[in-house]
């Protein structure tokens, strides 16, 4: 077998084996699966099965009805009882935890209702909101009556007015799609974000300790340091794909399984029913190719340090790069065609994370993506070119050396004259 | 004594066989000449010993001519070309900095790296089963390389460095840091290879060594080969000889005698340094009636003095 496919394998299938390497695999799996399963997970823990029990004093002894039929029209799940007891009492129940408020309901002198909320602490803020619109509309329709309004006039008030948005751009996103668009994009630059930083501080650390351990000189002078390098960002790469499709088959099978209480969470509201096929494609090929790219500059990197605890101090700034397009690219989720974006879409440092929002969430002329794709590609030729110039002298030096004129010096060693 | 010359300047002319040969060979990093103007031959199986200092020049040498490193003028050729990745099955080599991976174990470790050099699988267990049992450790075999001593990785560095038979073999000091058992082990290891039509070159900074191994040798100083020729013509053409006494009556007095280079004094009696045989003969003449003379011996500059002479004492 040629030397490069032998290398390729023994990395790939020494990382297979590592305890390290399970324990991440198994750990990533277990966060999968309790994602996918989040509202089965919710509902054990949730006795009440997700609702709000709310006690209700009504001093009138009229209002009680007509708020809990208000209250129920906008938000199903809270759920109010008549409390029959004094003020106190329902406190005392709310400090127990039986309730998780306690309203009470008064008339002021106009004959229109007005309440007090007590609840242990003022953060559960949905709740509140819930319950004052309840009382607003009771309010509201009380004071229409007083006022003699026929159902018909208030119905007409109340009618909302039609306003529709349209998109000019040819085939531009509907919100919902947007919408779906913005769920996968967000999944998806995680997955970008975290295999390049993962992958990437492997390949620089499996460099540093061939180095470290001094077997690169004996492995040097049977393979060239460049078969060498892409031999082990390639197995890498594929050890990379090896975990990905672990996750994403376990996680495809067990959302299948849970399809049906996942429509009402957040994946319901980030519809991942119906992936559109062009955006899984670009995901695919910006991820490789930000792999492509982060993996090179962390292999030439990785040859510069002598000490393996060398090896996070000279890849921070890469780290940084990764870090600084992630950040940007979560800013672009919420306003993915500001110019901003469009212009750091095409640096090639950024180009995996941010040009991948913006196709995915965008609707971009096809040349922008492949622009961005060229620019890409010509900056991965350059960083391997260089970076195994770099590498070929990097892997024989040793000393203190961790410092960035280091480049120059193993590009030295590697002149001729 | 005579035919030897002759054959090996038959040799040295490079008809015969795959010869290794450096030409005007100069490495410069920056300003810094590590190697200057090395040119050397070394005929095939033949064991070639690389003295000298500490940053003498010797590693870069050894990198150059294994073509890790460029030069930055001259040739170097093995059988009338330069070494790359083409022959790079045909060489072995041991660096001066031990290093295995320490997680993985000695088995695959030597699998791995002599499948690189081009062995199959099947053929590399045959060769470590019988390396390790002739080193004693075959019970090592499925250890990480982190749980063996010091001494023991040697070993398994060294087999990692020879089991696919290399036509020439590179060993950078290696035996600094062995015991004087595993020393002998590794020794008779390297002249088998030897015998079996190797052609090795080795550095050591351990004078005794490359005297009881090498045919030829170059004590390199400051990157540029000081002597260079056979271990006897090296000593013969060095001329001082060493001169042993050990007498009853004191001997202070050849200090300042004419043609003694070095006076020390030993437990016994005194080893000097002396111009040439003739200095011995009259010494002889001026003791030889002052008592009682229980050793007089004339020996062989020892490369020790050679080399303490060449490179000014200022090794180690």
């Amino acid at each position: 077998m040629n030397n490069f496919w032998i290398i390729l394998f023994h990395t790939y299938l020494n990382k297979l084996k590592t305890k390290s390497f399970i324990i991440t695999t198994l750990l990533t799996l277990a966060i999968v699966l309790a994602l996918t399963n989040l509202q089965n997970i919710i509902d054990i823990f949730d006795k009440n099965g997700g609702k709000d029990n709310v006690a209700v004093l009504d001093e009138t002894g009229q209002l009680y009805e007509p708020f809990k039929k208000q209250v129920s029209t906008i938000n199903k799940d809270v759920k109010l009882t008549l409390f029959e007891g004094t003020a106190a009492e329902a406190e005392k129940e709310v400090k127990e935890g039986s309730y998780q408020g306690m309203v009470l309901l008064k008339l002021n002198e106009e004959k229109l209702p007005f309440a007090t909320y007590k609840t242990m602490s003022i953060a559960d803020s949905p709740l509140f909101t819930d319950l004052q619109s309840g009382l607003q509309q009771l309010k509201t329709v009380l004071a229409a009556s007083q006022i003699h309004l026929t159902p018909d006039q208030l119905e007409k008030l109340y009618e909302p007015v039609s306003f529709t948005k349209m998109a000019l751009e040819k085939n531009a996103k509907t919100e919902e799609e947007l919408n779906q668009a913005r769920g996968l994009v967000y999944v998806l630059l995680f997955i970008i974000y975290f295999s390049v930083i993962m992958y990437a501080n492997m390949i620089a650390m499996e460099v540093a300790t061939e180095k470290s351990s001094r077997v690169m000189e004996i492995l040097i002078s049977s393979v060239s340091p460049i078969k060498q390098m892409f031999a082990k960002i390639i197995g890498i790469g594929l050890l990379s794909l090896t975990q990905l499709a672990v996750f994403l088959s376990v996680g495809y099978f067990s959302f299948k399984q849970n399809i049906e209480s996942l429509k009402e969470g957040f994946f319901g509201v980030y519809g991942f029913g119906d992936i559109p096929l062009a955006t899984i494609i670009y995901a695919v090929i910006f991820f490789i190719l930000g792999y492509f790219l982060y993996a090179t500059l962390a292999a030439f990197l990785g040859s510069l340090v002598s000490r393996i605890e060398d090896v996070q101090q000279m890849i921070t700034p890469m780290t940084m790069l990764v870090v600084a397009g992630f950040m940007i690219a979560m800013f672009g989720l919420g306003k993915p065609d500001a110019p901003f974006i469009t212009v750091t879409s095409f640096i090639p440092f950024f180009t995996p994370m941010i040009m991948f929002l913006r196709v995915g969430m965008l609707t971009i002329p096809a040349w922008e993506a492949l622009v961005g794709i060229a620019v890409l590609v010509a900056t991965i030729t350059f960083l391997a070119i260089f970076g195994a110039r770099v590498y070929r002298g990097g892997v024989l030096m040793y000393g203190q050396s961790n410092s960035f004129k280091d480049i120059k010096k193993a590009l030295q060693l590697t002149k001729n004259k | 004594m005579k035919p030897k010359i002759v054959i090996f300047v038959i040799k040295w002319r490079g008809v015969c066989g795959m010869v290794l040969k450096l030409e005007h060979v100069t490495k410069r990093f920056g300003n810094f000449a590590a190697v200057d103007d090395l040119s050397l031959v070394i005929p095939e199986k033949e064991m070639f010993g690389f003295l000298g200092a500490n940053g003498a020049g010797k590693t870069t040498t050894f990198r150059m001519i294994l073509g890790l490193l460029d030069t930055s003028g001259g040739r170097i050729t093995w059988d009338g070309k330069p070494i790359d990745y083409s022959t790079s099955r045909l060489v072995g080599y041991l660096p001066e900095e031990r290093g295995l991976y320490p997680k993985l174990r000695v088995r695959d470790q030597i699998v791995y790296l002599a499948r690189l050099r081009g062995m199959k699988k099947s053929e590399v267990l045959i060769e470590l089963k019988s390396w390790l049992e002739r080193f004693k450790i075959p019970e090592y075999e499925n250890k990480k390389v982190e749980e063996l001593s010091k001494g023991n990785q040697q070993k398994i560095q060294f087999i990692a460095a020879v089991v696919h038979r290399p036509k020439l073999l590179i060993l950078d000091e290696p035996f600094s840091g062995l015991d004087p058992v595993n020393v002998e082990m590794l020794k008779e290891a390297v002249l088998s290879l030897k015998e079996n039509g190797a052609t090795i070159v080795f550095s050591s900074h351990r004078m005794e060594h490359v005297e009881e191994m090498c045919e030829h040798l170059c004590i390199l100083h400051k990157g540029s080969p000081v002597v260079h020729g056979s271990l006897k013509e090296i000593k013969r053409s060095f001329g001082k000889k060493n001169l042993v006494i050990h007498a009853d009556f004191p001997l202070d007095f050849l200090k300042d005698y004419p043609g003694v280079v070095k006076y020390k004094a030993t437990m016994e009696g005194i080893l000097l340094q002396i111009e040439g045989e003739s200095i011995a003969e009259n010494i002889l003449k001026e003791i030889v009636n002052q008592g009682f003379i229980r050793k007089f011996a004339l020996e062989e500059p020892t490369l020790n003095d050679i080399f303490i002479e060449k490179v000014g004492g200022s090794y180690e």
